[in-house]
């Protein structure tokens, strides 16, 4: 077990040297400080830029204004994924305003010399989908993204964030962005998660017990036995919705199950290259005695499988709990859940188990690889979906779309009467 | 580009006293589709400005003609969710000039930065007054000094000071942006970059 922080444990970090014991975000971090300058932001490096048709057009336009080439082509990796459709992708996109974005999106990689993994191709998919796929997500490193949910990538021991279209135009011009260094908290799940209990009920649990400003400020290190025992499809999810509870981003230490998921991938290391960076990776976890500026522990086995009952997601329960009474919640949040029920037309106190479900979706960025769809056809096999439930199921990427059709999983999918798409659009935006 | 600076900003102020708007609030993502920065200001809180017949919605706080000017005032955690910069773009384009709550969520703060859109913070008290004179008197006159980083009612008497990173108030101050600054270290990257084991 690791001691406490407290007080007097941050004062003292705070007047230690550099060779203090380091937190694994720290490690990353002080690696990719390229300049610190008084009075200034530090510039941050960055390794890799995932860029999409939404969030780049506007940062495009910026560049040609200026004159300037993308700086590092090579570190820049482009997918249409937001705005695209799930059917008939081999015709033109019908929808004029959509098209024209992702005809944007292919001339500006044409004229900035950037690789595009656009439509038809084989690596297109959801950006945070592709990048661990192909192994272009690895320990220690540095991704940025117009899209919040960037910080899914920290489930491989790296830093990731989302950053608005000023900042992909800063990226591309320079391969660094302005940064403060944002506060670490930890959270430690202990003890091991009961049956039928998943990552997605995890992470909804910490969101509904911190809200969804909770970790505003920070960026979280999710630690614990709980997690280690995660696959690292898992750990993507629970990084994943990391912004959902406000966090700048979040991150895993790399371990066994890290390194044996990117080892062979296409954009991994490889021979020589693979031991050194191993060998990297493996000092990169929080030193003993680390100091985060906050920390949070919960045990695995109080948490149930999670339903949200509102209109955002730190508005959730355990399957078997009931909606909370306004008179026992401080006035403004009270507010906000009457207004929320309201739209949901659901009622303080009610038991949410026996309610009527009328849509499913599987299909966002946090959950469409291949363990939530292999998970969906553990459930639905040789079963009739109920009449009244309107199902839909897109795989995350060509790759998954096709190891899915390889595993007879469609097939499963629709002799449950479930409506299957090609991978596309998230549910989840942006 | 940084234009449209602003040291002083006199104006009256919108009262939007939710909480958790979120960026998907602001500006909803099927209004994302257009290339360029302007015009998203004409959606700006769509589904809450608009009823479902795409008339205005009498009930919302910008189709009251009571409330006018370049100041929005809204609950804690303003901005949470999506990255999207859009939602700045949209509360600028529409014409605010400046965003007041007590909290707001990191990645829009910068975003509003950004496009010299200036989150001001100020505590929940203040915030809680602010509404409640704003609501009561849309009248009221409001100053934001950028130079002594104040928030002021004059007719009152009253001045809030509210925090802001010096960097970027010099940014907002001089008309600097950050990709100015980053350009005139593209050696030091470079330098950077060639001490680098791996990519």
């Amino acid at each position: 077990m690791k001691p406490k922080p407290n007080l007097i444990l941050s004062f003292l970090a705070m007047q230690t040297s550099p060779i203090s014991p380091r937190t694994l975000f720290d490690k990353i971090w002080d690696a990719h400080v390229v300049s610190s300058q008084a009075g200034h932001p530090d510039a941050f490096y960055i390794d890799t830029h995932f860029i999409h048709e939404v969030t780049s057009p506007q940062a495009f336009e910026g560049l040609r204004q200026r004159g300037l080439p993308v700086a590092r082509p090579k570190q820049t990796v482009a997918t249409a994924d937001h705005n695209v459709p799930t059917r008939n992708q081999h015709l033109p996109i019908q929808e004029a305003l959509s098209r024209h974005q992702v005809e944007t999106l292919i001339q500006n990689c044409a004229d900035f010399g950037l690789e595009l993994y656009g439509l038809g191709h084989p690596n297109q998919g959801i950006v945070h989908v592709i990048g661990p796929e192909l192994g272009i997500t690895q320990p220690g490193k540095t991704y940025v993204c117009g899209d919040s949910h960037t910080s899914t990538h920290g489930a491989f021991g790296a830093i990731a964030f989302g950053i608005g279209t000023s900042e992909v135009e800063m990226v591309l011009a320079t391969q660094c962005l302005l940064q403060h260094r944002p506060k670490t908290m930890k959270i430690e799940i202990n003890g091991v998660l009961r049956p039928g209990v998943t990552s997605k009920d995890l992470i909804l649990y910490i969101i509904s017990q911190i809200g969804v400003a909770g970790g505003t400020g920070y960026f979280v290190e999710y630690a614990g036995q709980a997690i280690r025992s995660l696959s690292m499809e898992a750990r993507m999810t629970i990084c994943n919705m990391s912004i959902e509870m406000g966090a700048r981003g979040g991150l895993i230490a790399p371990d066994e199950t890290t390194f044996a998921y990117v080892q062979g991938r296409e954009f991994a290391p490889q021979g020589a290259d693979w031991e050194k960076a191993l060998a990297y990776w493996k000092t990169l976890p929080s030193d003993e005695g680390a100091v985060y500026d906050q920390v949070l522990t919960y045990q695995a086995e109080a948490i149930e499988p999670m339903i949200t009952y509102g209109t955002n997601p730190g508005m959730g329960i355990g399957i078997t709990g009931h909606i909370p009474q306004s008179q026992n919640l401080p006035p403004s949040e009270a507010a906000q859940l009457k207004k929320s029920l309201a739209y949901m037309q659901l009622q303080e106190g009610q038991k949410l188990l026996g309610q009527t479900i009328d849509y499913v979706f599987i299909g966002s960025c946090t959950n469409s690889r291949m363990e939530d769809l292999r998970l969906v056809a553990d459930l639905v096999k040789g079963k009739q979906k109920a009449p009244n439930v309107e199902v839909w199921i897109i795989p995350g990427s060509k790759r998954v779309e096709k190891q899915a059709r390889a595993e007879g999983l469609d097939e499963i999918f629709r002799a449950a009467g479930l409506n299957c798409a090609n991978r596309a659009v998230r549910l989840a935006w942006v | 580009m940084p234009s449209n600076l602003f040291k002083q900003l006199r104006t009256t102020a919108v009262p939007l006293p939710i909480e958790n708007v979120d960026t998907d609030q602001i500006i909803p993502a099927r209004y994302l589709k257009a290339t360029t920065r302007e015009g998203f200001g004409d959606n700006l809180f769509r589904d809450w400005r608009y009823l479902k017949d795409g008339t205005p919605n009498p009930d919302f706080v910008l189709n009251n003609p009571r409330y006018r000017g370049q100041i929005l005032l809204a609950g804690k955690n303003f901005g949470c969710g999506s990255s999207r910069e859009h939602a700045a773009w949209a509360l600028a384009d529409y014409g605010f000039r400046a965003v007041v709550s007590s909290f707001f969520a990191d990645i829009f703060q910068n975003n509003a930065l950004n496009n010299q859109l200036l989150p001001v913070v100020v505590s929940e008290e203040v915030l809680s007054f602010l509404m409640q004179t704003v609501q009561a008197h849309p009248e009221t006159e409001c100053l934001i000094d950028l130079e002594s980083q104040t928030f002021q009612i004059p007719a009152l008497h009253h001045a809030t000071s509210f925090a802001l990173n010096p960097y970027k108030k010099m940014c907002l101050m001089e008309g600097l942006a950050d990709l100015d600054y980053l350009l005139s270290l593209r050696e030091t990257i470079a330098k950077y970059e060639q001490k680098q084991a791996f990519w």
